[in-house]
């Protein structure tokens, strides 16, 4: 028989069906008996996450911060990628896959905020200790598949400039916040921001949003995936509406066309170098 | 004015190296006419060359098909087998069944990380090693820093089934004597003599042999994608012939809960 071990769901069995649960208790809270109709959605997020309900600060900057991490825009490679999905007609799973897989990644995605995270936990949220642990990142790639960071993580891959939702999120989440990392935040961005050489990213509001909530890096990864996703799956829904043709195709510039070889024997001369 | 952006010069055409579908006309891989030069290539070939850029004989090709095939086990226990299987019991497609498994190949434990860091491994034993450094004394500090080395040793068990069947099908090629396995060798010597008793694992084998292909360690790991499906779609398939749900059922009590008592929300 196969057993699962686990700290966060508890079920007592249906007395007619022992694979139905009657009662499930998340860390002990009864879901269906008590939770329904008195815990919202950030409850249940923060509850199955970290063990412990949030508390009423910890839930108000959770609801804030999903609102403004919901949707990346049609800009965003990860939102493009779930579009590419739903105008194509691929399953809605797909589509989010798409989004998870390329909003995954350590540029603007949560493999960033994770690089950030840890940044912020090594750094005990000092900001001279910060940056100089987020320029370690970069100049220290950790051995793993993922691709080395090539800029510091939370900051703008390419801009100096801090875009303006950036700024906004950060300003109104940071009053919020029951931790510390936010005001640091806003507290040395410049400094920080002059040490990377870029503007501050929303990668970088969200890290030190999930350190106030006590996440660990892992955590916020996860949570971050998660938050992302609505506006990919509303965007693949509307591609899959519009239709190709109102999607764009892209012009391509192939620059090694064997046709532009003399004939086929220089490609085969080429195999048998 | 405002200034230029670094994106700016890539909103135009996309332009690429590796090829195009010109519709209705020809595709284009790697500066290859598909369908008129590489018409009969073999597909691990093809899957080498995508990664690549490189040409292979058809020695080293029956080598990197056998690594492949050597890692397809329809065991729907195996972590990302069972994905598959899972997806068969719930009743989703069998592609995103085995997309997902397959994004879950990219383990820890096994698969896509332990591939790049096996390489990764030998490449900076190799380093350590052509500066004069003493290899014993690598591979203990590195055993130290991160208390496993990737390539040796097993989760479940020390033995690797598929390493002799493929130490003999490198022996028939004459390809069981590269710099990298012979690297790997000695350190298998150095972790069984020790105290630690890690004997090469598959992963390690196949980073040799990749090393001494050419590949990096990136590369290693991205050759291995199709390292697994062929063993997910069988799993997928039989579990989809069973009644929904029957993969690995689990009773409401055979969770083991170990977390907090019953409390109250309100």
């Amino acid at each position: 028989m196969t057993t699962i071990t686990t700290t966060i769901w508890q079920e007592v069995p249906e007395p007619a069906n022992p694979y139905a649960a009657q009662v499930a208790r998340c860390h002990g809270y009864d879901v269906y008996g008590e939770m329904l109709g008195h815990a919202g959605w950030a409850d249940m997020v923060f509850l199955l996450l970290t063990g412990e309900r949030p508390d009423t600060r910890q839930k108000a900057m959770l609801e804030s911060l999903a609102v403004a991490l919901a949707n990346p825009g049609p800009r965003d490679p990860a939102v493009h990628a779930a579009m590419c999905g739903g105008v194509s007609g691929s399953p809605a799973a797909a589509c989010l896959t798409a989004a998870l897989a390329v909003g995954a990644g350590g540029a603007g995605g949560a493999r960033e905020v994770h690089r950030a995270v840890s940044a912020w936990h090594a750094s005990r949220g000092e900001v001279g200790a910060l940056a100089a642990e987020l320029a370690r990142v970069v100049a220290e790639p950790a051995i793993e598949t993922w691709p080395a960071a090539e800029v510091w993580p939370g900051f703008d891959a390419h801009s100096p400039v801090c875009p303006l939702p950036v700024l906004r999120t950060l300003d109104y989440l940071a009053p919020l916040s029951p931790g510390a990392a936010l005001v640091t935040l806003q507290q040395g961005r410049q400094t920080l921001e002059t040490g990377a050489g870029r503007g501050l990213a929303m990668t970088g509001v969200a890290a030190a949003a999930y350190v106030d909530l006590g996440m660990s890096p892992d955590q916020a990864e996860m949570l971050h995936l998660l938050l992302r996703l609505p506006g990919a799956a509303a965007h693949a829904l509307e591609q899959a509406k519009l239709g190709f043709q109102k999607f764009p195709w892209g012009e391509l510039e192939l620059l090694d066309d064997p046709m532009r070889k003399s004939s086929r024997n220089d490609c085969l001369a080429e195999v048998e170098s | 004015m405002i200034p230029t952006h670094p994106l700016d010069a890539y909103t135009g055409p996309i332009r690429t190296r590796m090829g195009a579908a010109i519709g209705g006309e020809r595709a284009v891989f790697r500066g290859y006419d598909l369908h008129r030069d590489l018409r009969d290539i073999h597909w691990v070939e093809l899957l080498f060359f995508g990664v690549t850029g490189k040409r292979y004989s058809p020695s080293e090709i029956r080598i990197c098909n056998a690594l492949l095939t050597f890692t397809s086990y329809p065991d729907p226990r195996i972590w990302n087998n069972r994905i598959a299987a899972l997806g068969g019991t719930s009743r989703t497609t069998g592609n995103l069944a085995v997309a997902a498994a397959q994004a879950a190949s990219e383990a820890v434990l096994f698969g896509g990380q332990s591939f790049y860091r096996a390489l990764d491994f030998l490449f900076r034993a190799r380093a350590h090693c052509d500066t004069g450094g003493d290899l014993h004394g690598f591979v203990a500090d590195d055993l130290r820093r991160h208390r496993a080395i990737a390539g040796f040793g097993r989760p479940r068990i020390n033995e690797d089934e598929r390493v002799a069947p493929m130490l003999a099908l490198l022996a028939e090629e004459g390809f069981d004597d590269g710099p990298f396995l012979r690297l790997a060798r000695r350190i298998e010597e150095i972790l069984l003599t020790g105290r630690w008793r890690y004997r090469m694992n598959y992963a390690g084998l196949a980073a040799a042999v990749c090393g001494d292909l050419g590949l990096t360690p990136e590369q290693y790991s991205l050759v291995s994608f199709p390292a697994f499906p062929c063993g997910m779609f069988p799993c997928y398939l039989e579990a989809r012939e069973k009644p929904a749900g029957a993969v690995m059922p689990v009773t409401c009590v055979a969770m083991k809960y170990i977390g907090a008592s019953p409390r109250h929300w309100a």
